[in-house]
């Protein structure tokens, strides 16, 4: 049986709610909440652009102004992103294996050019052959 | 807010899907290794299963959370505390949010998620089916119920899936504002007049039982609960966590001179364990069942609030405009 909501909120009770208000399973039809936007937050002036999350929106200003209350409402923020997450292309992380021998390319690293043993070396022998 | 370890018992369970063993394998030792996986790849089905259930839940309770203390945004006691309590709402409707984005990448549509919440489908944590009465209900639930969501969050934010651990991490730090905004007016009536005193004791006596049903039952032991420690889903058994809030947080009620509705609550020297009488836990299984005192208030008032939206988001409606799953 349905009965009106009493509430200790009196915003709850201007609505005159039921218990058991009808609903449907589908109350919410698909994309009833727009689609989704990727947001990119830059701290300070000069930071990068750091990807913090999404929101749902119809649109990119919408998008905009949700960013703006999510991810930018306390600390310090120069500057947000959104991007449509359609727009973004991203690889599988399945495919990552064709970076697992970037950190062995040590040829493209200054670490990968150590020669101070050769001058440390070549300097004890020129000691050596200068000593009557 | 939130957290709550428990999850309910689903009452009918899928058929036990056979993965890959050789993919299995890889994806188990990726876990022990600590390392974190991610939207796209390759998860056990049960895994996915759980994880959505569990992330879709947390997000219903922030989001149902918000409505108990919402009641006082009109009622409160000065200008900075009004400021202080709008700032914590909107932020557990802001966890809702990052929370719900989180089950997303796992392949679930909001609005499926809110439609199974409004159609009384998938639960929220029983906490928030107990009415706010008074200001001090406000403390309570800001200090406390805050306090024992964050020894749950802390732990699942050590867990194995990338997005639900990068929500956490956010929102753990917001709730440490929650927790402090909530000692700070629970230790103003602590120390006020005896009537701002007294009702702060009543406020405590009501929510103790709630707040002792918080991360649910003992867990079974079983091997389901075992592989889903493993997989890291679930970070700690809800009794360590119910142990890890009264150690931390008995002694901040007992130094103000207040008491708990729990003659048996006390440590036990010898184990260092909390012992406490009977939770009980039949009245917990019937809130969870629908029958608690704002069980039908909370569902009403979510669904009014999409219903009477609707027209809104129709509006704004853009004809390219196309769901796709988020990223991260």
């Amino acid at each position: 049986m349905s009965v009106e909501i009493q509430s200790l909120d009196p915003r709850v009770n201007r609505l005159g709610l039921h218990t058991h208000e009808p609903g449907s399973p589908d109350t919410l039809p698909p994309h009833d909440h727009w689609g989704t936007y990727q947001v990119f937050h830059q701290k300070k002036r000069g930071d990068r652009h750091t990807a913090v999350g999404i929101v749902h929106a119809p649109g990119p200003e919408l998008a905009m102004a949700y960013a703006k209350e999510q991810f930018g409402r306390r600390g310090e923020t120069a500057n947000l992103w959104v991007v449509d997450t359609r727009h973004v292309m991203a690889l599988d992380y399945i495919d990552q294996d064709m970076f697992a021998t970037t950190p062995e390319k040590t040829y493209r690293d200054p670490g990968g050019y150590k020669v101070n043993d050769k001058i440390d070396a070549y300097r004890e022998k020129m000691s050596h052959e200068h000593t009557p | 807010m939130y957290g709550g370890g428990y999850i309910p018992k689903e009452e009918t369970r899928k058929t036990v899907v056979n993965d890959d063993p050789d993919m299995l394998a890889a994806f188990e030792a990726r876990v022990a290794r600590g390392e974190k996986v991610e939207p796209r790849d390759w998860m056990p089905t049960e895994y996915r299963r759980q994880l959505i259930r569990m992330i879709e839940q947390h997000a219903h309770s922030e989001i149902i959370g918000a409505l108990p203390e919402g009641t006082w945004i009109t009622r409160a006691p000065g200008f900075r505390r009004k400021l202080a309590l709008m700032a914590k709402v909107q932020d557990e409707v802001g966890h809702a949010q990052l929370l719900y984005s989180a089950a997303e990448t796992l392949g679930k549509p909001r609005e499926a998620m809110i439609n199974d919440l409004i159609n009384g489908k998938s639960k929220y944590s029983n906490v928030f089916n107990y009415p706010a009465k008074t200001w001090a209900d406000v403390a309570v639930i800001g200090f406390l119920i805050d306090a024992a969501a964050i020894v749950n969050q802390v732990a699942n934010s050590k867990g194995s899936y990338g997005p639900y651990c990068r929500a956490l991490e956010r929102i753990c730090y917001e709730e440490s504002f929650h927790l402090k905004q909530g000692h700070s007016v629970f230790v103003y009536l602590a120390t006020g007049t005896p009537l701002q005193r007294s009702m702060l004791q009543d406020a405590l006596n009501r929510w103790w039982k709630p707040i002792m049903h918080f991360f649910g039952p003992s867990d079974e032991m079983s091997e389901h609960t075992l592989t889903l420690m493993r997989w890291k889903v679930k970070m700690a058994t809800n009794d360590d966590m119910r142990q890890q809030f009264l150690s931390l947080y008995v002694p901040k009620i007992q130094e103000l001179g207040l008491s708990l509705p729990d003659a048996e609550l006390r440590k036990d020297a010898d184990s260092g364990k909390w012992l406490f009488g009977d939770p009980d836990w039949a009245e917990f299984f019937a809130v969870i069942r629908g029958n608690g005192p704002c069980n039908a208030e909370r569902l009403a008032v979510r669904k009014a609030a999409e219903v009477n939206g609707a027209w809104v988001r129709k509006a704004l409606q853009q004809a390219d405009a196309r769901y796709v799953t988020p990223l991260a």
